[in-house]
């Protein structure tokens, strides 16, 4: 194991990959010359050159689109967007060709791409910079979402992101850039839709994903200090949806709360409570509850954006009404 | 005939090129196509009013000379995409009429497997990589596959053709700038046919002269008479020459005019163009064009041509049996296709 940051443990993923495999490059604003608007690609450029770390004008629907193109004939593009607030200008791109193209040629095309960067928000942005879109991406057939918490799940999935036959929207996130954690050494891939118990309990389940595993993680040891055991299951990838780790954790515990950063109508954690309901209503002995982001546009006042985020507060708050000690 | 291209690029102007050669042969394997695509889409067209053909139907007659001229300078290696007004290109590209027709019946054997229909044709055996239907979408794709030859240090040219209507997109003027600022080997194919369904250019187009685009992203670009598969063939090898040796650009306005529709489920004229209009154009008719050309070379005479065309009749006949006998896909076919892992 080796203690490094999320966003080198993306920058080790992303170089030892491209050493790897030749036909895979990245590409996006300011990936090169400038390493990286969050440094994530720091290096790449000096080690692989332009042909394979290529500075693009600021043009989203463009350059997803010819990733696009370059994979449907062998290549393996990694297409960085500055930030997923952006990448509504390529959606044409994402959700009409890249998500379609399998199918629509019955099967004959395959596009083998990853289009990867930071989602949602970061600290008095403002509305059009603090957007979590992942419920968009992942409510279309022919996509997978994944949205790694921590280094090591970081550099385990983008590797399997890089090396799967289909198109992959990878979300990451400003404020995990900095995190650290313990990263195993080598060439370890995580399988794309496989959850993670990030930590064990048997009286109530939160299941969480990407920015909101951290203060899951926080609540459930707030929850110990009342001697409640949470369990804390980490998505890992939104689509395809691990659901035997969510059912077999529910199960246990009977009780249930979904956080997730992202806008609470058809969000993520709606998706997550129609599979348990359907699958297993017999063993809840609660209502799920959802932790939400407030339904509102990003504020930039410092107090009213933390108002509109999720913390680890709600978390516990939520988990004591599924407890029904509140 | 060539001499009707108009070379217009910037700086100082070339000399003339010379038309390139031609002979009997090609001129003989050019009328076969152009009789096949504007046969096959008449077949299409009755089918269609059958109720045989399904959704959306937009067809190529009056453009042919544009997928055959474009085509004959093409190398099998070479990539194309498109927008949904493909089955005259993917013809021409050799994708088998029968598997052409069967997709538009939606059929097992169709060339996508009867899940793309006639917007989305597909064979990659070809390289022919998709009639597309979000206007420009294919633009940038067509790009990107010119960005790969060029990654791989191929000498394939990726071509990438759309309408006029389509020069107005973002997905256009993004992927033009990339191309010419990375050097790409890309040819874009704007077939200006005048209209995009209702609208005529002038009311949607501030430069009617569109080829001027391409300047502004510093590429090389020509006018072409799109009625005329010679001219139209030796513009496009300029432009491939061009591509594969010195790995640039080229955007080539093809200019031309659809006799039909928009689609299937609108009149050849009426609300936004009149009939005189459309009987004047119909005088260049790109079939006229090159019989006229080939019996004033001796090339062929009246009988022969009339030989073509019965020989052609046949075969989109057979095209047309193939497709009504070919089965649904399986019932299972809904959910593969997805994923990889699919299968
Ligand atoms: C982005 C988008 N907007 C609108 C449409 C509907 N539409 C389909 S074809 C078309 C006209 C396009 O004209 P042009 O690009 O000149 O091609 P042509 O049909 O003449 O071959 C329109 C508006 C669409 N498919 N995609
Ligand atoms: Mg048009």
């Amino acid at each position: 194991m080796v203690t490094m940051t999320y966003r080198d443990a993306l920058n080790e993923a992303l170089r030892e990959e491209m050493q790897r495999d030749e036909r895979v490059f990245l590409m996006g604003e300011e990936v090169g010359e400038y390493d990286g608007a969050y440094k994530v690609s720091r290096g790449l450029l000096k080690e692989f050159g332009p042909m394979r770390v290529v500075d693009t004008p600021i043009a989203e629907l463009g350059f997803t689109g010819l990733g696009a193109g370059a994979a449907m004939v062998g290549l393996r593009p990694v297409i960085e967007l500055m930030t997923w607030n952006f990448a509504l200008l390529a959606i044409d791109q994402i959700v009409n060709s890249i998500a379609k193209l399998r199918y629509m040629s019955g099967g004959q095309v395959s596009v083998p791409m990853v289009i990867r960067g930071p989602n949602g928000a970061a600290l008095q942005l403002a509305a059009q910079h603090s957007q979590a879109f992942e419920a968009w991406y992942a409510y279309i057939p022919g996509l997978k979402v994944v949205m790694p918490a921590t280094p090591a799940d970081a550099k385990g999935l983008l590797k399997s992101a890089i090396r799967d036959d289909d198109p992959v929207v990878f979300m990451e996130g400003e404020m995990l850039y900095n995190l650290k954690g313990e990263v195993p050494e080598g060439d370890i891939t995580i399988p794309i839709g496989s959850a993670d118990v990030k930590r064990a309990g048997s009286d109530v389940t939160i299941v969480c994903h990407s920015k909101t595993v951290a203060p899951a993680l926080k609540a459930a040891d707030r929850l110990a200090e009342e001697d409640i055991s949470a369990e804390v299951v980490d998505l890992r990838t939104i689509r395809p949806m691990d659901t035997d780790t969510i059912l077999t954790s529910v199960s246990k515990t009977n009780r249930c709360v979904v956080a997730e950063e992202g806008w609470p109508f058809c969000g993520v954690g709606a998706q997550v409570v129609d599979n348990i309901q359907r699958n297993i209503f017999d063993e809840l002995d609660a209502p799920v509850i959802r932790v939400t982001g407030e339904d509102v546009p990003m504020p930039y006042n410092k107090r009213l954006e933390k108002a509109a985020k999720v913390d680890a507060t709600k978390i516990v708050a939520a988990a004591k009404r599924v407890l029904y000690l509140e | 005939m060539s001499g009707s291209t108009v070379s217009k690029k910037k700086g100082p102007k070339r000399p003339a090129k010379a038309a390139a050669a031609v002979t009997a042969e090609q001129c003989r394997d050019w009328y076969h196509q152009l009789c096949l695509l504007r046969r096959f889409e008449e077949k299409a067209a009755e089918a269609y009013s059958l109720g045989k053909i399904g959704g959306f139907c937009h067809l190529y007659i009056g453009q042919e000379a544009v997928g055959v001229g474009v085509m004959a300078a093409l190398r099998e290696d070479d990539y194309i995409v498109t927008s949904y007004r493909e089955h005259g290109l993917a013809l021409a590209r050799g994708v088998p009429a029968r598997s052409i027709m069967a997709e538009l019946y939606g059929k097992a054997d169709g060339c996508s497997g009867g899940k793309g229909g006639s917007m989305h044709l597909f064979d990659v055996s070809r390289n022919f990589l998709g009639g597309h239907a979000i206007v420009g979408g294919q633009i940038p794709l067509g790009t990107g596959m010119a960005f790969a030859a060029k990654y791989r240090g191929t000498d394939q040219v990726s071509v990438s053709f759309f309408g006029e209507a389509a020069a107005n997109i973002g997905s256009f003027h993004e992927s033009l700038n990339m191309a010419s600022l990375w050097k790409l080997p890309a040819v874009y194919v704007l077939e200006n046919n005048g209209y995009g369904m209702g609208t005529a250019i002038a009311r949607a187009t501030a430069n009617m002269d569109l080829f001027h685009r391409a300047y502004s992203y510093d590429m090389e670009a020509e006018a072409v008479d799109g009625q005329d598969v010679l001219a139209v063939r030796d513009a496009m090898e300029r432009a491939v020459e061009r591509a594969r040796t010195k790995s640039e650009p080229t955007l080539l306005e093809m200019q031309t005019y659809r006799y039909v529709g928009h689609s299937m489920s609108d009149a050849a004229h009426g609300t936004y163009r009149t009939k005189d209009e459309v009987e004047e154009y119909r005088k260049r008719d790109p079939l006229v064009i090159l019989a006229a050309f080939m019996k004033k070379q001796g090339m062929i005479d009246d009988d022969g041509l009339k030989a073509m065309d019965d020989e052609v009749k046949a075969e989109v006949q057979e095209a047309l049996d193939y497709a009504e006998q070919s089965p649904d896909p399986a019932p299972e076919a809904l959910y593969t296709d997805v994923y990889a892992e699919d299968g």
